[in-house]
């Protein structure tokens, strides 16, 4: 019994880490010698668009109301110590340290992570990435590299948008609906936040959550059994794993920059 | 290799393994140059695989595959994609990249590998497609196609760059009887008028034995027969025969490996 389940904990061991650093040499060769800009900028921005831009939207919308819900609670608990004028404070340093960069990155693992592992999934399941191959393009170049580093780009864009939506948000319920003094909203957030410590490291934070996703989205895609079965997984593997990803590095990173380690 | 005569792809003592399935068992193929080499066999026996191998998307077990004399299992990457711009693939599926439309399509080879001035490159496209009777179809979308056309349109991907081998996997299926009769005869016309080397896969006996120069029959592993297609079409060697003139009973097996249909009836629920 022991010994079988030692047996099947090492196995599952070794699979782990052999996928680990099938995909970390996956990464390492759709990134080296970025090719000619000429073409490869077309298809960059082209992603950037698919990737980013068509995120905004949820990003947008997501920002707001967590900025408002923020705003709500906070004004509820700070009212009671008669200390409401910190509420600018309380919203901005929670969204640009913490809820900016991890909620945008969870929503972008949901919408961008998941349409990327499909899309690249169905490119195998219908040979677009075999003929491509026979044509004498390297797939990894042409088809994983430019969703990769659009991730990357897009990511820390849609953190920031989110946060400043968000502190928006906040101020429309703080001080517009709920009677907040504008002065000390402001004036308090000014004091409060500082750039490396605060905006610096968020910014920080979702370049590595958007490393982590946009790598866990394009190789569950290159990866994935090319059924449509195969395709359905490696989806929901991209959203469960980038979202522990998420999770799990954002208290190792916050653990460096704010735990005085 | 300028020599005319010599063979342009050469696979010598081929054994390939899927799991633990064989596929082949130490094949021996040439394919001659400028000529058109048809490879035939029942399903599942990997004619789609040995196009693969020689293309270098799969590498054998062991042996050795020649192609215009290098060997391709040994190549490093950069070399063989260069030497893949030189093949054109029609895939089974077609494969089109369902993101771009036809045209952009038929001009992807053109647009990596040449460079060509935009307006020619149009030319080309327009002279593709117009072989392959869907010039007027350019700006539709992959996913507007029905199967035969989408083929038909890799097909035209697939000659883009003129190429010095092309391989057809299956390219008459799914064709209706005159786009199978323009295809039979594009194949033929361009092989003979551009000197290019081709290989079709296929099981669509009568077409193939029309335009293929010389015929392997592949199966259980290994070449079973080779020849003109006269002399593989009237062979007396009783699995080419059942083949060749598709009879239900013979050597070949039409079933996929099984126990005795009885054992396996009275046999009840597996547990």
């Amino acid at each position: 019994m022991i010994i079988q389940a030692l047996r099947r904990v090492g196995s599952k061991g070794v699979s782990f880490l052999d996928t680990f650093g099938a995909s970390g040499m996956f990464l390492f060769q759709s990134l080296i010698a970025m090719p000619n800009l000429r073409n490869s900028f077309p298809l960059l921005v082209k992603q950037i668009y698919s990737v980013g831009v068509l995120s905004l939207i949820i990003i947008m919308v997501s920002g707001l109301f967590i900025g408002m819900v923020l705003a709500l609670q906070g004004y509820n608990i700070l009212a009671r110590y008669g200390s409401e004028q910190a509420l600018g404070q309380l919203v901005s340093l929670t969204l640009l340290r913490e809820l900016g960069p991890v909620v945008a990155a969870l929503l972008f693992a949901g919408r961008a992570g998941s349409a990327l592992t499909a899309e690249i999934g169905l490119m195998k399941s219908t040979e677009q990435l075999a003929s491509l191959e026979m044509i004498g393009v390297d797939p990894l170049r042409r088809v994983i590299a430019p969703r990769f580093w659009a991730g990357v780009i897009c990511m820390p864009i849609l953190a920031i948008l989110f946060s400043t939506v968000g502190i928006w948000g906040a101020s429309l319920v703080g001080v517009d609906w709920l009677g907040v003094y504008s002065g000390s909203f402001w004036a308090n957030m000014q004091d409060s936040v500082q750039f490396t410590d605060d905006v610096l490291n968020g910014i920080i934070k979702s370049v590595a959550f958007g490393f982590v996703v946009t790598w866990i989205a394009v190789f569950q895609g290159y990866d994935a059994v090319p059924t449509s079965e195969g395709i359905g997984r490696a989806t929901t593997r991209t959203v469960v794993y980038a979202s522990l990803a998420i999770l799990g590095l954002d208290f190792i990173l916050t653990a460096v920059m704010f735990g005085d380690l | 290799m300028s020599d005319s005569n010599s063979n342009f792809i050469e696979v010598r003592d081929l054994t390939f393994y899927r799991g633990e399935r064989v596929i082949y068992q130490n094949v021996n193929l040439d394919i001659p140059r400028g000529k058109i080499t048809a490879i035939m066999g029942p399903s599942g026996t990997g004619k789609t695989t040995l196009l693969r191998l020689i293309g270098g998307q799969l590498k054998p077990d062991s042996g050795t595959i020649t192609v215009d004399g290098e060997n391709i299992p040994d190549l490093p990457r950069k070399e063989l994609f260069e030497l893949r711009s030189r093949m054109g693939m029609l895939f089974q599926s077609g494969a089109l990249f369902t993101d771009i439309s036809v045209f952009d399509n038929v001009a992807f080879p053109l647009r990596v590998h040449s460079n060509l001035p935009k307006d020619m490159i149009r030319d080309v496209v327009l002279m593709k497609l117009h072989a392959v009777g869907l010039r007027g179809a350019r700006d539709l979308m992959p996913s507007e196609l029905s199967g035969g056309m989408a083929r038909r349109v890799a097909l035209a991907r697939a000659i883009a760059l003129d190429p010095d081998l092309v391989m057809y996997d299956e390219p008459f299926a799914g064709q209706d009887p005159v786009a199978m009769g323009v295809v039979v005869q594009l194949i033929r016309l361009l092989n003979d008028a551009l000197g290019h080397t081709s290989i079709i896969v296929s099981h669509d006996v009568e077409e193939t034995a029309s335009i293929a120069d010389y015929i392997y029959v592949v199966a259980d592993g290994e070449v079973i027969g080779q020849g003109a297609p006269d002399e593989v079409l009237n062979s007396e060697q009783p699995r080419l025969r059942q083949f060749m003139k598709g009879l239900p009973d013979g050597p070949v097996p039409f079933h996929f490996p099984a126990r005795d249909l009885t054992d396996d009836l009275l046999a009840g629920v597996d547990k």
